[in-house]
């Protein structure tokens, strides 16, 4: 049984997320294969291209999902805006294209280099007319709606769009010699830029979130309440500022540091907060109607206390000293976007298949099932590893019993063929969860074709 | 005005103050500054167009199959010429280039800049 909207562009936007996330799992599993294995696939795919098409088409997934939700949830908001639609398909064709030639390009060995931007500089003009569409779109859509009383989510994704377009021309401030002939300046801009970025997306993601939270609860009153508000200032206050404890070991002024310090890492806690007094207030029926949108958010709450201890405990100074540069980064940025953010996007996911296409989740329910279990124990397995990997390479490279890198990795080669293991589990989970999705899409679009 | 207006109105304005500081005073701290010559620049051009930063990191970013490269250039029993050789041949891991001696020696050049700079703050 279907919804009547069958060509609303939220579907077909998430149907593309999802099949980025798998074309970038498979990468990230041949990457995770070659960093333990010396010479798998090097000639054909070597790891300079695997990792770059890995980050790129993740970065890709989050991205195009959490754009998806956010046309859905505006669209049923406020229907029917026909110039809406059509730009949303065009950001999408000129997205896709634009995915296509850098994945052509990575391929091809043709790079721009930089830190998770790495395709030619040219092609982020094109990403960037995409953002300029969504945030037309969002403005054309939102006309008429009082900020006074909005609820949160207009707010978070406003913030999400307007944060993600100044961050993403503010890493290409290197382009001019001022910035790219100082490298303190030039490495200081971009973990700025790149920090802040990801509490852009983070904004837009979050924002869905609360709107599903409202939506199972029938509780309007969470994402109007003064609190949360307070925390969604926090949370923007962290955006803006915290990004500085990335950046300990740049020798720049102290008063960055100190800034990054002081704020904090608070975001999570805020979140965290907010999604469990909103769980008490389900009532056990509500629960069981949206089981599979509640189930990753409770999942998602799980990963938010363990990267909120994680972050704030890399975020001291002497701590940092050992972390920074080691496989504990890699952990706090792998723990963020697939146990929080990837957790929250397939609920919102499942929110908006399962209300489109009612059967969808009692058709699937084991496969989901099985996805769900297999991505989280996959997961911790894959967060420890990298915690333990992380944790003996910095004690080892600090404290000065061992500075040879080939000799620190030998050591930790255990840590890493679990790491690369529990990958591989990671990558069922997300396909078993993905699956059912595209395929419902497809199946549906054969329908009304035929 | 409601509250939640100036509220934003105040924090961005407080964003765009910081990232003045942070684009200027905040990294303005080379004690004497180190000069990206000719060499140094094609070096890092380099370094952006074969990707080093998938496998190494600078001042922390980049990838960790391989090591970090901000001091490296001056660690003890590696410099340049141990940097010659690995740029030279590869290893493990790492792919042989075929880069030629003006490429190699931009690239220990941008390397030399990079940990020079790191240690000439004030």
């Amino acid at each position: 049984m279907m919804s009547s909207d069958k060509k609303h562009p939220g579907l077909l936007f998430i149907t593309v997320g999802l099949l980025l996330l798998l074309l970038g799992t498979t990468f990230g599993l041949i990457g995770g294969l070659q960093y333990v294995g010396d010479n798998f696939l090097s000639d054909l795919l070597p790891f300079y291209k695997t990792r770059p098409l890995h980050v790129f088409l993740i970065t890709a997934f989050i991205i195009v999902t959490a754009s998806g939700g956010v046309y859905y949830y505006l669209n049923t908001l406020h229907p029917n805006i026909s110039s809406v639609r059509k730009n949303a398909g065009i950001q999408l064709f000129l997205f896709t294209l634009t995915t296509l030639i850098i994945v052509v390009c990575f391929l091809d060995g043709t790079f721009g280099g930089r830190e998770y931007l790495e395709y030619p500089p040219v092609l982020a003009l094109p990403i960037l007319i995409c953002w300029i569409i969504f945030a037309i779109n969002y403005l054309k859509t939102i006309r008429g709606v009082k900020f006074k009383t909005a609820p949160i989510y207009y707010w978070m994704w406003g913030t999400g769009i307007l944060f993600f377009i100044i961050t993403y021309l503010e890493s290409y401030l290197w382009m001019f010699p001022y910035f790219r002939d100082n490298i303190v300046r030039d490495v200081t801009v971009q973990w700025k830029s790149l920090g802040s970025m990801v509490g852009a997306w983070n904004m837009l993601i979050y924002g869905s979130g609360f709107y599903i939270m409202e939506k199972i609860s029938g509780n309007e009153k969470t994402a109007r309440a003064p609190l949360t508000f307070f925390f969604y200032f926090l949370g923007l206050t962290n955006l803006m500022f915290n990004w500085g404890h990335h950046t300990y070991i740049v020798p720049h002024s102290p008063a960055i540091k100190y800034t990054a310090y002081i704020i904090s890492m608070t975001e999570l806690l805020i979140l965290g907060n907010i999604i469990l007094g909103w769980r008490r207030s389900l009532t056990n029926a509500q629960k069981n109607f949206s089981n599979i949108p509640y189930r990753f958010l409770s999942a998602s709450d799980l990963w938010i206390f363990l990267n909120l201890i994680l972050a704030i405990t890399i975020s001291i100074p002497a701590v940092n000293k050992y972390s920074h540069g080691t496989h504990i980064t890699v952990a706090h940025a792998m723990g963020a976007t697939i146990g929080i953010n990837t957790m929250i996007l397939f609920a919102s996911v499942y929110y908006i298949f399962s209300t489109h296409y009612t059967e969808i989740t009692e058709r699937y329910k084991k496969q989901i099932h099985y996805g769900f279990w297999i991505l989280n124990i996959s997961l911790f397995l894959f967060w420890t590893s990298l915690l333990i990997a992380g944790f003996i390479k910095g004690r080892e490279a600090i404290e000065g019993s061992n500075s040879n890198f080939r000799e620190i990795m030998e050591h930790i080669k255990h840590w890493l063929h679990l790491f690369a293991g529990a990958g591989i589990g990671i990558s069922i989970g997300l396909f078993l969860l993905a699956l059912p999705v595209i395929r419902t899409f497809f199946a549906a679009r054969k329908e009304t074709m035929n | 005005m409601p509250f939640k207006v100036i509220a934003f109105i105040s924090l961005f304005s407080a964003y765009g103050l910081f990232s003045l500081y942070v684009y200027t005073t905040g990294t303005d701290t080379l004690k004497s500054p180190v000069e990206a010559t000719a060499e140094v620049i094609e070096g890092k051009e380099l370094f952006q167009k074969k990707n080093c930063i998938a496998c190494h990191q600078v001042f922390g970013l980049g990838g960790y199959i391989g090591p970090e490269l901000t001091n490296t250039i001056s660690e003890p029993g590696k410099g340049k010429g141990y940097a010659k050789a690995l740029l030279s041949a590869g290893l493990n891991k790492m792919p042989n280039y075929h880069f030629t001696e003006q490429e190699m020696n931009c690239l220990i050049s941008y390397l030399e800049f990079i940990d020079r700079s790191s240690k000439a703050c004030k």
